[in-house]
């Protein structure tokens, strides 16, 4: 009969409509409505201490009228902006600016005089990554030899200039340390997550320690 | 009394929802009767090839995501591919493994688009690309788990993947597979029998296996012709030869024909993984490989089959950290040639599912 298929086709649109699990729900972004029970957990209370000591936000969310910002679920790997970058790990080898695809890292150094026989560490005066342009690849964190670069997890750095898209060193060492795990599996499987750990030291971050100053005078002699 | 009419001339696109991209055709009509078709390249041409130049072997990498940008894996592995070929690299197994899986599950993210896009075009406007989109979210939630990013992957290395899957990659995978057969069941049911869409696509576009192989076509519109012909089967890559799947072929190599292979390949594509999940071994995910890859002097042509045809990449290394030459046989930009002599003859609303049954992605065409 002509026009059964049409009549199947709605059905599987009905089901899909009310059926449990193939309902189609949306991420609420970036704010969730949230109900009293969950408003007082929030505040690490019950409900009815909640509604006795704010009785007009309770009733405000009884009916569905107070909303919460919220993240996006996120895999702990996402490579987003906000790069954590531990400038006590960073040699100023610029490793990460010779790898980058587009050339957006810029680096400027001077020698800092203390360790010269050793293999000295660089000063780092600039270290500038133009955020506007990067595509988030993550080679210059796949590059850095002292796991000082990590990526972030963030996406929402909308800014008004592009000039102000331009990360600085100072920025980057004001930034939250809650580094991805992109590429780094020394922090993996910790029971971290960028969003909800606290930050990360910078002794904790890498995969080795840098050598002392005792244990590169000892490389230096066997050489 | 006869009315006399004359040839009209429209430009479909560059800007136009169901080109796919920005892609434009100079049709002439004559009444609603398509008699000549010419069509215009290079709005999104971003010389990914002379890019390619200035840069080194795994800096490339990057470029192939934005190529195809519907199944950035697939462009992965055959540049990747190349890269091995040339430079002499041995992929341990697990990788092959990894990258098998993220491939086909690319294959399957991919054809639910195609699916999705085309009943758009036929005026099914997004219920059903609503459910296929439902469907390619867990795909790149998958991808997430792998590396970080959803579309633009940069997930192989020459030598293998980047980062070992993380735990919780497989228990998902498992899931996704076991639900994702019902979930093309009732797509196929939603529109396979649909009186509409078989009268709109039965018929349509036709075009046969003589010409699609002297076109050159390849993919899921050379199937549909009925051509088996699978660079899966007819030269195996990775570990493609120890799996055991079918090849899906068409009966008239019409616009319907070519939605049913892509259905079927799909399951194809789960019966791969399953057979992938219970089989990968562990051990090192990466070869050792240096920072700059020199490879030696030569050439090097390899190709996959992406979800789109064959896929290949061809370089020529002069010793350096750079690519001399890096050339893409795009499948996309070959299957759209034979689009003068498919669409001749038939109306403006066929002229838009038949290019939509090619499936075509223009960053791809252009490069």
């Amino acid at each position: 009969m002509y026009g059964t298929g049409l009549l199947k086709g709605l059905s599987i649109t009905m089901k899909n409509l009310v059926k449990p699990g193939r309902m189609f729900t949306l991420n609420q972004y970036p704010d969730r409505k949230i109900g009293l029970i969950g408003l007082a957990k929030m505040q690490n209370t019950n409900a009815l201490a909640f509604a006795v000591k704010k009785p007009g936000t309770a009733v405000k969310a009884l009916v569905g009228m107070v909303s919460v910002p919220d993240r996006m679920p996120q895999h702990g790997r996402f490579r987003g902006e906000e790069f954590s970058w531990y400038e006590q790990r960073c040699t100023g080898c610029a490793s990460c600016a010779k790898y980058c695809p587009l050339g957006i890292i810029r680096i400027v150094t001077h020698p800092s005089e203390q360790q010269i026989p050793e293999g000295d560490k660089y000063f780092i005066d600039v270290f500038d990554i133009d955020i506007g342009r990067c595509m988030f690849c993550g080679l210059c964190v796949e590059a850095c030899p002292y796991d000082a670069l990590h990526m972030g997890s963030g996406f929402e750095e909308g800014k008004y200039r592009r000039h102000d898209l331009v990360i600085n060193k100072q920025m980057l060492n004001e930034s939250p340390k809650r580094p991805s795990l992109w590429f780094r599996p020394q922090i993996e499987g910790k029971d971290y997550h960028p969003h909800s750990h606290e930050e990360i030291e910078w002794q904790n971050a890498g995969r080795h320690e840098r050598p002392t100053v005792e244990q590169q005078q000892e490389r230096w002699t066997e050489r | 009394m006869t009315v006399k009419t004359e040839p009209v001339t429209i430009n479909l696109g560059p800007q136009h929802p169901s080109t796919h991209g920005v892609f434009r055709l100079r049709v002439t009509f004559d009444g609603e009767v398509i008699v000549d078709v010419e069509p215009v390249l290079g709005y999104l041409h971003r010389g990914s090839e002379k890019l390619a130049e200035g840069r080194t072997y795994v800096q490339i990498v990057t470029l192939t995501d934005r190529m195809d940008y519907i199944a950035s894996m697939s462009n992965n592995l055959a540049y990747v591919r190349a890269v091995e070929k040339i430079a002499g690299i041995e992929v341990p197994e697990r990788a092959q493994y990894i990258r098998v899986i993220s491939a086909e599950l690319q294959r399957i993210a991919s054809h639910l688009m195609a699916t999705g896009f085309l009943l758009n075009d036929l005026g099914a406007l997004a219920t059903p690309l609503m459910y296929c989109f439902r469907e390619r979210e867990r795909i790149l939630d998958l991808f997430e788990m792998l590396c970080g990013a959803r579309i633009t992957l940069s997930y192989m290395r020459p030598g293998g993947v980047f980062q070992d899957t993380p735990p919780e990659f497989w228990p998902a995978l498992e899931e996704f597979i076991g639900n994702m057969p019902t979930y093309i069941d009732e797509l196929e049911r939603l529109i396979s029998g649909n009186e509409i869409v078989l009268t709109r696509t039965r018929g349509v576009g036709l075009l046969n296996d003589v010409d699609a192989v002297d076109y050159s076509i390849s993919g899921p519109m050379l199937r549909a012709a009925g051509v088996e012909w699978d660079l899966r089967k007819a030269d195996p890559y990775e570990i493609y030869d120890r799996l055991d799947f079918d090849i899906p072929i068409g009966a008239l190599g019409d616009t319907f024909d070519r939605y049913i292979v892509r259905i079927q390949e799909m399951r194809e594509s789960i019966r791969i993984i399953r057979q992938c999940i219970d089989a990968t071994p562990s051990g090192p995910i990466r070869a050792e490989t240096p920072f700059f890859i020199r490879p030696p002097e030569g050439d090097a042509y390899a190709a996959v089959e992406s979800p789109k045809g064959e896929l290949g990449f061809y370089l020529v290394s002069d010793g350096g950290i750079s690519p001399y030459r890096c050339h893409v046989r795009a499948p996309s930009f070959i299957n759209i040639t034979p689009l003068r002599e498919m669409l001749l003859g038939w109306k403006m609303s066929d002229l838009i599912i038949i290019f939509g049954s090619i499936d075509i992605v223009l960053g791809e065409v252009d490069r």
